[in-house]
């Protein structure tokens, strides 16, 4: 069966996304390939016995590729397969959205124009012939609502009709100089009776538009010697015309008067009344002197809420696995096996399945802030700011997602035009600490700093490796990607509760990615790390402890012999030497071997940090402890110094391994990446060492 | 005749000049922002270096750099 190929276009913010899911819902997978590829997102399903593929495109102004994000829309559009353009358009907007249909309309595809928003439309007393704008574009118009889910069934009707019929052209009208021009040119080649594959109206708007293949084919023809005259002729009108030897411009002009044209004869308001809702919110969101400290508020609420809330059903997880933990020993015995599932897979994936909630927490605040149109306002608020620092304005988007996580945020920095500040802003980003470094503050954090305050520990956190992400960026921009500024123009998108939904299926998405790697990834990973801290076996210390521990006399004695010869093993495991051959690089920042490797393994995913350790720990603390949760186990092991200077390498050394491999892709270059390796270590570690020598002292 | 920078909050009235070229001229252009469309000015940043702007019925942020090339007949 043939699959049909549906591209779904339409401007920033028109409900594309919720229209796929309206589309879609639950009678398929949605497809969000975290990783390398989401620049454009995928949704297969079965409808009507049609097998049918949906590709969401991003978000596109128009075809002019400004920024890289749009190319991706526009290379798709001119180069890939596909049966069917379906144009989301924001009907509360229309004259704007119709600019990029008039656009569409010249590729000459099928092409069902979705009305979306009508239900804000309606509201706001706007009422729209979908018929007659239909029979002006040329292609079929319906009205939908993604939001109530109104029309969604005719839409989906009308593209598979679409599919069963040939494709009919569309016709375009011009102002009345274009079409003039464009019937002398038609006149000319209906009378030189020249043949060719494209119609002659094809031919001569080509001409006008200045193509270069056109001109290149028509050069050669005999015709070229009479055309050329009748086309400077043309030429020479327009240009009168619309005051501009820009051609590109006064095509522009043309379908902006076309799309003006189009709304005017088809919308009628009865009482348009332009709801403002955004104008109220917006007077205290971006309020001159009131809106950056609401803005830091609510950030400081948000970290707040992460770790207040987030901490409750964490105690519990921990317990939950510790439980799990000692249970498994009892089947498996205290033996390799045990010791391998309790003490490896267990300890390591507990110690990652644990910060879930908090993990929740931060990417349902991030989906908020995404969704609701409040990213744009603080854009708007930061980029004076920003700009001092070298930074775009826009660049505060990609940052924002660098909390949640760096493989997304590396991909959101193309919608930064220029090239220089966009490898400014990729170098930075893994200084907003990521959702994955979360664990690893949240139990440090906990472990040394007391309940009350651990909430704004975790803010300045946060807010420091901000800072210090500014810095470089100052740095950067001064001495590395010098370069003029790129002129900052912005949608600010009006308001919208983001649907429930949305936001639902987002985290969730978010939450199951989470478990599956902390089941699959991070599980592996512990079972390594758990091999690596118990191997090689040393039977002759084992003998030897084994008679000494025959012989204590007390429990006491005992228990503590136990734990010695744990402590003696780890001393000499593979693990350990790994530790131990780079330890001279970390000693001087406090760092022993074991929290070295956590951080060397750390470079596979951030996650395996607390994994590490949470393995490391659970051994070393084997034979008393074994009740105990990790973070009393870190409390007892690790001097506050070294874990202040942990915590700050975490925030700063290179990101995972995923996204580092991005992070080359969207920088254009491997050379990029040893750069950043360079760069994040040295600041890394610079900043570590400043930081322990005063803890020292504290 | 004005330029859009010198604009106050509250002020309205007709692009008559656009003064940047190429794409930032197309972008402004494909955003709603061309000759003879309404603007009115909204509301600025600290320090006027962030200027916000209706154009038709879309929300603009633009800088005052680029508001300075933009020519507005009140």
């Amino acid at each position: 069966m043939k699959e049909f190929v549906i591209a779904l276009v339409g401007q920033p913010n028109v409900g594309k996304s919720m229209l796929i899911n309206a589309i879609a819902d639950a009678r398929l997978r949605v497809g969000n390939f975290s990783g390398v590829t989401v620049e454009k997102a995928e949704v297969r399903f079965v409808a009507q016995g049609h097998s049918i593929k949906i590709v969401d495109l991003p978000g596109t102004y128009s075809l002019n590729d400004y920024t890289q994000d749009e190319r991706v829309t526009k290379e798709f559009l001119e180069n890939e397969p596909y049966d069917l353009i379906i144009n989301v358009v924001d009907t509360t907007n229309l004259e704007r959205n119709l600019f990029l249909t008039t656009q569409l309309l010249e590729l000459d595809k099928k092409m069902i124009v979705a009305l979306n928003m009508m239900d804000e439309a309606q509201k706001e007393g706007m009422c729209v012939d979908h018929e007659q704008l239909g029979s002006i574009l040329g292609v079929p118009c319906v009205k939908v609502s993604a939001a109530t889910k109104k029309g969604i069934g005719k839409l989906l009707n009308r593209a598979i009709d679409m599919f069963q019929f040939s494709h009919e052209k569309s016709k375009l009208i011009y102002s009345d100089v274009v079409e003039e021009e464009v019937a002398k040119i038609v006149l000319f080649l209906e009378e030189k009776r020249y043949k060719s594959a494209f119609t002659y109206r094809d031919i001569a708007l080509k001409l006008l538009e200045e193509d270069v293949k056109t001109y290149h084919q028509m050069r050669d023809e005999p015709l070229w010697l009479e055309l050329s005259l009748i086309l400077k002729e043309a030429l020479e009108h327009l240009y009168l015309h619309h005051e501009s030897k820009d051609v590109s411009e006064i095509f522009a002009q043309e379908r902006a008067a076309f799309a003006k044209g189009a709304v005017l004869e088809t919308l009628t308001c009865k009482k348009c009344t332009s709801s403002n809702m955004t104008e109220k919110i917006d007077a205290i969101l971006i309020h001159k002197v009131f809106g950056i400290p609401i803005f830091v508020v609510l950030m400081w609420s948000l970290f707040q809420l992460t770790f207040e809330l987030g901490s409750i059903p964490m105690e519990w997880i921990d317990m939950f696995f510790v439980a799990l933990g000692t249970y498994v020993k009892t089947i498996f015995g205290e033996g390799a096996l045990g010791s391998l599932l309790a003490d490896g897979a267990l300890s390591g994936v507990g110690a990652v399945v644990m910060f879930l909630p908090n993990i929740v927490i931060l990417f349902l605040g991030i989906a908020l802030l995404e969704t609701t149109g409040y990213m744009a306002r603080v854009a708007f608020l930061l980029d004076g700011f920003f700009h001092r620092f070298g930074l775009h304005g826009k660049s505060f988007i990609p940052l924002v997602t660098g909390f949640g996580c760096s493989v997304p945020a590396y991909m959101s920095a193309r919608t930064l035009k220029n090239d220089k500040d966009r490898l400014i802003t990729l170098f930075i980003i893994g200084f907003m600490s990521c959702g994955a470094k979360l664990p690893v503050y949240v139990l440090f954090v906990g472990a040394f700093f007391p309940q009350e305050q651990a909430g704004n520990v975790l803010f300045l956190i946060y807010i420091a490796g901000a800072l210090v992400g500014l810095i470089a960026a100052k740095f950067l921009k001064r001495f590395v990607f010098k370069g003029v500024d790129e002129p900052f123009v912005m949608e600010m998108p009006k308001y919208r509760l983001p649907s429930l939904k949305l936001i639902w299926h987002t985290v969730v998405i978010k939450a199951i990615l989470y478990l599956q790697k902390a089941g699959t990834f991070i599980l592996a990973a512990s079972m390594l790390i758990w091999f690596a801290s118990n191997y090689p076996k040393y039977p002759e210390i084992e003998a030897e402890y084994a008679q000494k521990i025959e012989l204590a006399q007390s429990d006491e004695a005992k228990a503590s012999l136990e734990n010695e010869q744990a402590k003696v093993l780890l001393e000499k495991s593979f693990l350990a030497m790994i530790g131990k051959s780079t330890e001279g690089l970390f000693a001087p920042i406090g760092l022993d071997w074991k929290m070295t490797v956590a951080l060397e393994s750390g470079l596979a995913a951030k996650e395996v940090v607390v994994s590490t350790l949470g393995v490391l720990y659970a051994l070393g603390a084997e034979v008393d402890e074994e009740s105990e949760g990790l973070l009393e186990v870190i409390q007892k092991e690790i001097p506050f110094a070294s874990a202040v200077s942990f915590i700050i390498f975490v925030m700063f050394y290179l990101p995972c391994m995923a996204a580092s491999i991005v992070f080359a892709k969207e920088s254009g270059s491997y050379k990029y990446l040893a750069y950043l390796f360079v760069f994040t270590t040295m600041i890394a570690w610079g900043l570590s060492f400043i930081g322990y020598r005063i803890a020292l002292y504290m | 005749m004005i330029m859009l920078s010198e604009m106050n909050p509250g002020e309205q009235g007709i692009v008559s000049k656009i003064d940047a070229q190429g794409e930032l001229k197309q972008r402004l252009f494909s955003l709603g922002l061309r000759k003879g469309s309404q603007i009115k000015m909204k509301a600025s940043s600290i320090s006027k270096s962030t200027l916000e702007v209706e154009v038709g019925s879309t929300l603009l942020a633009l800088r005052y750099e680029e508001a300075k090339m933009i020519q507005v007949r009140v």
